[in-house]
């Protein structure tokens, strides 16, 4: 009985350490106080600071814009990556295609800037959107391939064996299969790109901020309510993003580990 | 001219030959099967014929057109996969319409072909459901409906009843049967079991490290193993090692260390000198207290070492001079007595010279 006790202790205070802040945030977005670490009473003011504040719902949009591009781009190469990995089954294929995950992102955003310089491509939205259409690549192709490692290979082959075509047996039988491995990838690939901040620092250029960089701009001045606010929201968008990939595909967030 | 023909395929991968040289000839409405250990090359042989697969070298024919590099989804052949493959996202009349569906018939036509397919399996009024709803057996049935709905040519099956357990694998097996007399197509089996391969078969071809080692109609393979491979491999068959001393005929007379000079046959040439095998299954070994041996009888005496009791026979392992083991099967036939030796009992063996074959090594 000790035992079973200290080990609930042990994972209470595990769980308190990871959520207590994420809990705070969401607290304070509520509170009338003017400063972001005070308490004052209930409000849903901040949030409506937040929706008249033009450079804000832009940075947003921005940020919604090209999470959308990538991880619809990302989606169709990753399920590609995925596919080729298996039919093709070369020992440097899976680790050329998944060596972005264990890249920092650091590396990676210098990286491109200077890739994107030498190539004389405008920074900007576009730059911003090809940065993490590459990074979000890696992340579908390891969801879609443990979806497909877990298809039964003849059944592939019982589709052409009963008069599908290639093509075909890919239409009527991979892809409805891998659908749920495909979705969870996508979404995936929209959390990890709505949220970046590093890879998207270095590759956005002057003009062009998206939601993480403005509300890195903003706390270097204050930590109002309003980045409470805007947080809480963010943190709600992901949340549902991420129970929706666990429920299509359960096992693609135990591949990540 | 065979329905369908193996003109020495070769298929290697990197420096491993799994099927080597094979030639075959199958006819139209036959029930052919591939048997051996796994690893021999029978479920690469299927997979060639089925066109997933091409040969290195060889060619196969159909009806006498050549279909070596035809894909599988021209080939009028289909195949029943170990794990039945039925496509899970779709319902069971789903699966079985997708032959039709790919043949572009029409869809009143695929309606009334399906329900009439579900009936003839006995899952009438199931269409609706989904794979992962059906008990094994079902599942079977439902793979059986989907591959012969379209009526091929060739209805290959790899090991199909490996995964059922034992009495639903003997119900399956009599349907098997009576259903390929039905539909007359040719079936071609592939199976590691040799007492499906016994029941079910017109023809086995036993294989072994590639190769075709024996072909023909169940009893003549039983019975008249042509090498120590199949004698092994198909049911049990004692095997005493020894040395041509004389012949006459297809009558040999071998020399068996530590037993002496035993009676044997020939079903093949042999010369003098040459060491083999002798080979007897164990129900052509009589057994009893005492033999007084009939005349072109083998004749020999040892101890009982070990017992097998198996309800409707008894296997004894009977100890010969010079410490050999012998295998012999009893059945259990005579009324109230439960056994006829115990462990230590001295017996006497004798068999008929025709039941012992000489095998080459």
């Amino acid at each position: 009985m000790a035992r079973r006790a200290a080990l609930y202790a042990a994972a209470l205070v595990a769980y308190a350490f990871l959520y207590v802040p994420l809990v705070i945030v969401v607290l304070f977005s509520f509170s009338a106080s003017h400063l972001g670490t005070r308490w004052a009473g209930f409000t849903l003011h901040w949030y409506r600071v937040l929706l008249h504040d033009a450079a804000m719902l832009h940075a947003a949009w921005n940020s919604v814009i090209i999470a959308l591009a990538a991880s619809l781009a990302a989606t169709v190469f990753g399920t590609l990556a995925a596919l080729a990995t298996r039919k093709y089954r070369l020992r440097f294929l899976p680790v050329l295609v998944l060596a972005p995950l264990s890249t920092p992102d650091i590396l990676q955003g210098v990286s491109l800037l200077v890739f994107f310089v030498l190539l004389n491509v405008t920074l900007g939205l576009k730059s911003v959107m090809l940065a993490h259409i590459s990074f979000c690549i890696a992340y579908v192709a390891i969801v879609v391939s443990s979806r497909l490692a877990g298809m039964d290979p003849s059944l592939v082959e019982a589709a052409r064996d009963l008069g599908a075509s290639p093509w075909k047996g890919f239409w009527l039988i991979t892809l409805p299969l891998l659908a749920p491995g495909i979705m969870a990838g996508g979404l995936l690939a929209f959390t990890m790109s709505i949220d970046d901040f590093v890879i998207t620092f270095f590759t956005a250029g002057a003009g062009t901020t998206t939601l993480p960089l403005r509300i890195y701009t903003m706390i270097k001045v204050a930590v109002t309510p309003e980045v409470n606010a805007v947080s809480t929201l963010l943190m709600a968008s992901t949340l549902v993003l991420v129970l929706s990939i666990s429920k299509l595909a359960p096992q693609a967030l135990k591949g990540m580990g | 001219m065979a329905l369908l023909e193996i003109r020495k395929a070769t298929r290697r991968f990197g420096h491993f030959v799994a099927v080597r040289e094979v030639s075959l000839e199958i006819e139209a409405g036959e029930f052919f099967t591939l048997l051996g250990p796994s690893g021999c090359g029978k479920t690469t042989l299927l997979r060639l014929i089925a066109g997933f697969d091409t040969p290195d070298e060889g060619r196969i024919l159909l009806d006498g057109c050549d279909i070596t590099l035809t894909p599988p989804e021209r080939r009028p052949v289909h195949t029943i996969f170990q794990s039945y493959a039925l496509f899970p996202h779709m319902t069971v009349a789903d699966n079985v319409a997708f032959p039709l569906r790919m043949a572009r018939v029409a869809h009143g036509e695929i309606r009334v072909r399906v329900a009439q397919a579900l009936r003839e399996v006995q899952l009438a009024g199931m269409g609706e459901r989904l794979p992962q709803e059906l008990s094994g057996g079902q599942k079977q049935r439902v793979a059986i409906a989907r591959a012969l709905i379209d009526r091929p040519r060739v209805l290959l099956l790899d090991e199909p009843l490996a995964a059922l357990d034992l009495k639903l694998r003997e119900q399956m097996q009599l349907e098997l049967i009576t259903l390929q007399r039905l539909v007359g197509i040719t079936f071609v089996y592939v199976t590691h079991d040799q007492g499906e391969a016994l029941a079910l078969s017109h023809r086995i071809g036993v294989m072994n490290a590639g190769r075709i080692v024996q072909l023909g109609a169940p009893d003549a393979v039983y019975e008249f193993p042509q090498t120590r491979f199949v004698a092994d491999f198909i049911g049990t068959c004692n095997l005493l090692e020894g040395t041509v001393r004389r012949q006459t005929g297809a009558r040999l007379t071998l020399e068996v260390s530590g037993l002496g000079e035993l009676a044997a046959s020939a079903r093949t040439p042999v010369q003098v000198g040459e060491r083999g095998v002798l080979a007897v299954r164990p129900e052509k070994v009589r057994i009893a207290a005492q033999i007084v041996p009939a005349p072109g009888e083998v004749h020999l005496q040892g101890v009982i070492h070990d017992q097998l009791y198996l309800g409707d026979v008894t296997v004894y392992k009977v100890e010969l001079a010079g410490g050999r083991l012998l295998e012999a099967l009893l059945p259990n036939s005579a009324a109230g007595v439960v056994k006829f030796f115990e462990v230590g009992d001295h017996v006497d063996l004798a068999w008929r010279a025709e039941a012992a074959l000489f095998l080459h090594d």
